[in-house]
């Protein structure tokens, strides 16, 4: 008899029927009733009215009916909470039952009912179950615990369960240690509710010889997020985990490799004792590759990172990542993506071969893949170029479509490193012309014409013969062809002096396109202004393109390599970027990369920074912005969202991806991917300003946003005045405005708030008539002045302080601290959405009473109490941080000393006369603050933490 | 960090089991999955990995079922995949074929197993030989119920304690596998050897093993550098083996699970001369025929034989009225796989054989262009391991002295090996 059976019954009446057979005499009729409910709750049938009758039967002395029951308890005590409690008792009963399974079975179900009411229950019997005689009864308590946090963290800290999970970690059973260790990593994940310590970390060391396997990557994953105190531990720790290498299971493997990458990096790094251990990583990890497809995915994707984190690894491996026949095609790729990080000069002849060989298989993305990959090797490895090139005309003579238009487009990307070197193949590749539909490849090929304008006799018949079709062409190749008819025009005046009016023409007055027009206007004017001029522009000498591509951000790479095996890693993207922050809140403060010894964490990465830019400089393009800025010395003020990623530009884009006005200069390459360059420089007169008036002083650039260079700099460095100043943000951009720029803050002053602005006109004629409105906000927040409207000229800028009020119309809007404004000038308003720093709204005299602050306190409930864990990065000691909060409005209440934590009180008032009253826990061993907030209105609690941890940085 | 839930969908995406271990995902997102991955493997970028709004899947595909797990949170996808593939392996060892209908017929079980084998999301116990002993599908009085057995808990949790055995007997099989990929011309673009120790353990009571072979680097350590040795390059043991004594002294000591599993695995990329080495010459007519010249020259010791050897050579999938001329062995044409297969029972080593292959092609040609898929090989080699790795010794200690008998076979095998065409 099989169980498929149960499936079957799906008559009319059907729930009457099982109804009467739960309720039944015989044990075994009862028993069948339960499995066909069980059933039908598998295939998704709502069986919730037997509610009561399931429940009936859960006091049995049959061990599979009542886990059948407990299983439905599961899956139905959410939507009848009341009934639920109907359980509760035979829940306790069976807590204390002597056999160990059913007393686990218990504990494990009660945790799994996720129903407030019954979780007041389940401390009594989780606490006896967490020191009970049987490991196995105690295992199962150790999870429970991570459960009830889940639902209840407060109720966990006050019903003592963290010491008790404390204590289990001590378990002699390793079992019990893996799980206590699996919980509390999880309730960490949280709010660090125990800090890992280098006891704790000897007994999880201990446990880890002989644990299960997931116990050991519990274990593992857990001493991932540990920063050993000295070189000395680390070394221990290396020493103990890298046996584990040895493991069959891939998980312990990849979570032990990613404890040693970690560590690693905090020992000087030409010791012997990290020569041999990067020795002992490289063959666990190729072995991974003999593992299931799926696993393999994922150790390729890892591999990728450490590839490019430690190219050294696996230099000598390129052979296992070759393709095989049957690999799935997820496999295939990533190999292929790996092949091309190790390809050097010594493997390059093998890599060449192989790439040769996936170019003429069937799979079109593969292929694509595969010759992209062949452009790649010719401008990595300068000495193979030539057999690059030689095997992608060989490929292009295949006349497969897709393989030509892929080749054409990395043949670009070779003319642009090397320069002159292979125009011979240009009448091969014009053969194909005709073949080429695909806008990327029409694109590249196109400019090939114009970078080779004075060697192709027939170039203007060519271009001539694309021009025809202008409007029909996608914008990427529109652009190019407008470039490379310049090109033309520039080097061979005389063939070229209808066709460039026509472009002109046809790209300034008959498309719609701004991009497109724009590019016209300024080519057009530089023509007509001064054609030598032009020449140095627009032919000008190119910068090298990038050998590395899609190189992840350093940063993010040191982020990812903290979390190889995971999500993250998989997917190459921090944790924060997939996970809903609502359910984590706090996450991200848990996942910054570890710092080296005695170097802080700014440190480290201003210094990495600085040291990246430097070395890449003479051969990589440090940035788009930061070339095109030197040359033209063009002001290319960024949006704030631009200017953190500015940085990495060079890297990131490459070959393929370039800036906009990089394009425009005819650098060639797909102007398209990337937004933000883009709306800097397809402002005309933005470029145009800088072109006309090469001597004309570049404006100052413009601070980021608060996240980016605040955090840099810390907090002191602006304003001066006594309060914390936030720096001028981007609020609305010249592109977005007609040539009006906007930047601005808040601040408060004297126990008022200020409107702190910038106005740049960019536009080619003065604005002026300057109006102000703001919209109803949370705080009522109006402006008491209005904008002097006398006239900006062009390219000037002008400061504004505007006084603001809280008597305006109020409307509460998420987060509280949003405000739209409205700008408006002689030729149109403009809106754009702000936010006020919370601490603008913060009263001088908001200091509270002891006494007044302890009924407060106690007079709030304690579900409206939040609490939060903030990084005090500086260790700033309790007097610092006294000092700090006051200036900015946060009055000090007490101050206790309780062992050697600092306690911390203090009250904020806002401008509507809300209080909210703090708690902060410093301990002056940890660099963590525990922050407790409370307010009667709990909308007021809503951002606070930020402002405090804004404040400690 | 765990799996918020786990489900068993048919092909069709349609849930046949699901459990739901944390309730924080919603459980009807698992409706998108097929749809997502049919999305995704349009756009030829299916990886086992999925996202659906704040979902992830991350899932393996078994005969006609899929196992899913449901997670939102950043989860060791590593471990998920080797739960994933643990499930199916218990499943497996519960009611052998683990597909779309034995998966229905025994969801009670599975219920069960899914509730032990995972808490929370975190994995617990997967050693099917100790779940068997208190999961089980009869029905159980309460005062007769099983306990949970020590080893669950317990540092040696694959082992229980009490098995008896009238004879006590091991038996070691050394099993190789050569992975080879050669190129059209004929170089070896990569060979290496994935060897595995598989065990049979029958003994009584606790005891405690060693494994002697003769690794390179043990020899070297105890100046007997000179004795023929192998240098295993990686090796990877299952969980009963001390990883740490391994570490420190290269002893592979451990008290084994009950019956049958894989002691450990190993890897070496020394380069071997190919065992089995295939040159074609093909004539191509096109729209009318293609034939095929293939020699088959085995490369080992005179005194081994290759056992059951299967050549399969790949065809134009419209190839059509195929005629054979070998000396030895059979050969039959396979038009579901596109290739012919060459089958010799017995292939003694240093011997050269032939076969040459007539077929016809249509005078229209197909539009589609076809992919060139390698020829590939099977082959058997008894009493013969490609490294030359030997067991010296393995000794067996248990308190109650009994004496047991080891026994040795070695084997090398075909893994992937292939040899592109032209």
């Amino acid at each position: 008899m099989t169980d498929s059976k149960y499936f079957t019954t799906t008559k009319k009446g059907e729930i009457f029927e099982l109804k009467t057979e739960l309720n039944s005499d015989k044990k075994e009729k009862k028993k069948e009733a339960v499995k066909k409910v069980i059933a039908s709750m598998t295939v998704g049938k709502d069986v919730s009215a037997l509610f009561p009758d399931v429940v009936n039967c859960m006091q049995t002395d049959n061990v599979e009916l009542k886990k059948l029951v407990y299983l439905y308890l599961m899956n139905y005590a959410k939507s009848q909470p009341d009934l639920a409690i109907m359980a509760v008792n035979t829940f306790v009963k069976d807590c204390e039952d002597p056999n160990p399974l059913i007393r686990a079975l218990a504990v494990r179900t009660m945790g799994c009912i996720r129903v407030e009411k019954i979780t007041e229950y389940l401390c009594d019997p989780l606490r006896k179950c967490m020191k009970d005689e049987d490991p196995y009864v105690r295992k199962t308590a150790a999870v429970c615990v991570a459960k009830l946090h889940d639902m209840n963290p407060t109720l966990v800290k006050e019903q003592g369960f963290v010491e008790l999970l404390n204590d289990l970690l001590s378990d002699a059973n390793p079992m019990v240690v893996a799980n206590a260790v699996a919980a509390l990593t999880e309730m960490n994940e949280q709010q660090t509710v125990i800090e890992v310590n280098s006891q704790m970390v000897n007994k999880l060391l201990t446990a880890l010889n002989e644990c299960t396997e997931w116990g050991q990557v519990f274990i593992l994953d857990a001493l991932a997020g540990y920063t050993p105190r000295d070189e000395r531990e680390t070394q221990n720790i290396c020493e103990r985990i890298s046996p584990r290498l040895a493991h069959a299971n891939a998980a312990v493997v990849l979570s032990t490799v990613k404890v040693l990458m970690k560590l690693i990096d905090l020992m000087p790094a030409d010791s012997d004792f990290i020569t041999q251990l990067t020795k002992k990583l490289a063959p666990p990890m190729v072995t991974l590759l003999s593992a299931e497809p799926e696993i393999q995915y994922v150790a390729l994707r890892n591999i990728n990172l450490i590839v490019q984190k430690r190219p050294d690894i696996l230099k000598q491996e390129m052979k296992v990542f070759f393709v095989k026949y049957n690999d799935p095609i997820y496999v295939k790729m990533e190999k292929l993506d790996i092949m091309i990080r190790l390809a050097q000069q010594n493997n390059i002849s093998q890599v060449l071969s192989e790439l040769k060989e996936y170019a003429t298989e069937v799979d079109v993305d593969f292929v694509r893949k595969s010759v992209r990959a062949i452009g790649r090797c010719a401008i990595k490895v300068e000495t193979s170029s030539e057999r690059c090139v030689q095997t992608l005309l060989e490929l292009i003579q295949t006349k497969v479509n897709y393989v030509v238009q892929e080749a054409v487009v990395v043949i670009k990307d070779i003319f642009r490193k090397y320069p002159n070197r292979y125009e011979s193949i240009i009448s091969a590749l014009c053969e194909n012309l005709d073949t080429l539909d695909e806008p990327e490849a029409r694109a590249s090929m196109i400019w090939i014409i114009g970078e080779y304008a004075e060697r192709i006799d027939n170039a203007d018949e060519l271009l001539e013969s694309f021009v025809e079709g202008f409007h029909d062409e996608n914008t990427q190749v529109q652009l190019q062809l407008l470039t490379a008819v310049v090109k033309l025009f520039l080097k061979r005046p005389g063939v070229a002096q209808a066709l460039v009016q026509r472009v002109l023409s046809l790209a300034t007055q008959d498309s719609d396109n701004p991009d497109l027009r724009d590019r016209g206007f300024i080519y057009w004017r530089l023509l007509s202004a001064d054609p030598a001029a032009a020449k140095n522009v627009v032919l000008t000498e190119k910068p090298l393109i990038s050998e590395e591509t899609d190189l992840l951000e350093p940063s993010l790479l040191e982020q990812l390599v903290c979390h190889i095996g995971t999500l993250a890693s998989v997917y190459h993207k921090p944790p924060s970027a997939f996970i809903d922050p609502a359910k984590a809140p706090l996450r991200q403060i848990n996942t910054i990369p570890a710092a080296k010894f005695g170097s802080s964490l700014l440190d480290t990465s201003s210094a990495s920074n600085a040291s990246r830019n430097g070395s890449s400089a003479p051969t990589v393009i440090p940035s788009q912005d930061q070339v095109i800025a030197d040359l033209l010395s063009l002001d290319l003020n960024a949006p704030a969202t631009s200017a953190n990623t500015g940085g990495y530009g060079g890297g990131m884009s490459g070959t393929t991806s370039m800036g906009g006005l990089d394009d425009l200069l005819g650098l060639g390459g797909d102007p398209m991917p990337t937004t933000a360059p883009m709306a800097q420089s397809n402002n005309p007169f933005d470029s145009l300003a800088g072109l006309g008036m090469p001597s004309s002083a570049p404006i100052p650039q413009q601070p980021a946003s608060i996240g980016g260079l605040a955090e840099i700099f810390g907090s002191g460095g602006f304003g001066g005045s006594t309060g914390m100043t936030y720096p001028k943000e981007m609020w609305l951009d010249a592109s977005r405005a007609m040539g009006m720029q906007v930047e601005g803050t808040f601040v408060r002053r004297n126990g008022r708030i200020f409107m702190e602005m910038t106005i740049t006109n960019k536009a080619m004629q003065a604005i002026s008539g300057f109006a102000l409105q703001f919209n109803k906000n949370s705080f009522g927040l109006i402006p008491v002045e209005q904008i002097n409207p006398s006239p900006i000229l062009p390219n000037q800028s002008q400061n504004y302080t505007i006084a603001c009020d809280t008597t305006g119309a109020v409307q509460v809007t998420t987060p509280l601290t949003n405000l739209q404004v409205a700008i408006k000038n002689d030729i149109n308003a403009f809106y754009f959405a702000t936010t006020v720093p919370l601490i603008a709204y913060f009263r001088e005299d908001g200091q509270m009473e002891k006494r007044e602050f302890l009924e407060e306190w106690k007079s709030i409930p304690e579900q409206n109490e939040q609490q939060f864990t903030l990084q005090n990065t500086h260790n700033m000691n309790a007097d610092a941080i006294c000092t700090k909060l006051q200036q900015n409005n946060i009055h000090t209440v007490a101050r206790r000393q309780v062992d050697n934590q600092q306690l911390l009180y203090h009250s904020v008032k806002y401008t509507n006369n809300l209080n909210v009253l703090s708690e902060l826990k410093v301990n002056s061993q940890t660099t963590t603050i525990t922050l407790s907030l409370k307010s009667k209105n709990q909308m007021a609690i809503a951002n606070m933490n930020e402002v405090f941890q804004t404040l400690l940085n | 960090m765990a799996t918020s839930a786990m489900f068993i969908l048919d092909l069709k995406g349609k849930t046949i089991i699901s459990r739901n271990y944390r309730g924080d995902i919603d459980m009807t997102a698992i409706d998108k999955f097929i749809t997502l991955l049919m999305e995704k493997e349009e756009e030829g970028s299916a990886a086992p990995v999925l996202t659906y709004q704040d979902t992830n899947f991350v899932f393996i595909k078994h005969t006609n079922i899929y196992l899913v797990s449901a997670c939102r949170s950043n989860v060791n996808v590593t471990m998920i995949l080797s739960f994933l593939y643990k499930c199916v392996e218990v499943f497996s060892e519960y009611f052998k074929d683990v597909e779309e209908e034995s998966i229905r017929d025994n969801f009670v079980v599975i219920y069960e197993l899914l509730d032990e084998m995972m808490d929370f999301g975190f994995p617990q116990t997967t050693e099917s030989r100790i779940l068997q002993e208190y999961i089980t599908q009869e029905g159980q009085k309460l005062v007769s119920a099983p306990r949970p057995p020590m080893a669950v808990t317990n540092a040696v949790s694959w082992r229980s304690e009490g098995i008896k055995y009238r004879k006590n007997e091991v038996f070691l099989d050394v099993i190789e596998s050569v992975n080879m990929l050669a190129s059209a011309n004929g170089t070896v673009l990569q060979s290496e050897i994935v060897g595995s120790v598989k065990m049979r353990v029958y003994l009584t009571g606790m005891p405690e093993l060693r494994l002697g072979l003769n690794d390179k680097v043990l020899f070297e350590g105890s100046g007997r550098g000179k004795s023929k040795s192998v240098e295993l390059e990686d090796v990877k043991f299952h969980q009963c083996v001390r990883l740490s004594r391994f570490d420190t002294d290269r002893t592979i000591s451990f008290i084994p699970p009950d019956g049958a599993f894989e002691l450990m695995s190993y890897r070496l990329t020394t380069v071997v001369k190919p065992l089995i080495w295939i040159e074609t010459s093909i004539e191509r007519h096109s729209h009318s025929r293609v034939s095929f010249i293939i020699k088959a020259k085995s490369q080992f010791k005179r005194r081994s034989t290759a056992n059951n050897v299967e050549i399969i050579i790949p065809v134009p999938s419209d190839a059509d009225s195929p005629k054979f001329k070998t000396s030895i062995g059979s050969v039959k044409y396979t038009p579901e796989q596109s290739a012919f297969v060459w089958t010799i029972k017995s292939f003694p080593g240093g011997k050269e054989y032939l076969l040459t292959a007539h077929l016809s092609l249509p005078s229209v040609m197909s539009e589609e262009s076809e992919g060139r898929p390698p020829i590939k090989v099977k082959f058997e080699i008894p009493y013969f391991t490609t490294s030359g790795i030997q067991v010296r010794y393995l000794k067996i200690i248990e308190k109650s002295g009994y004496q047991a008998l080891p026994w040795v076979r070695y084997i090398t095998q075909n893994g992937e090996y292939e040899m592109r065409m032209k």
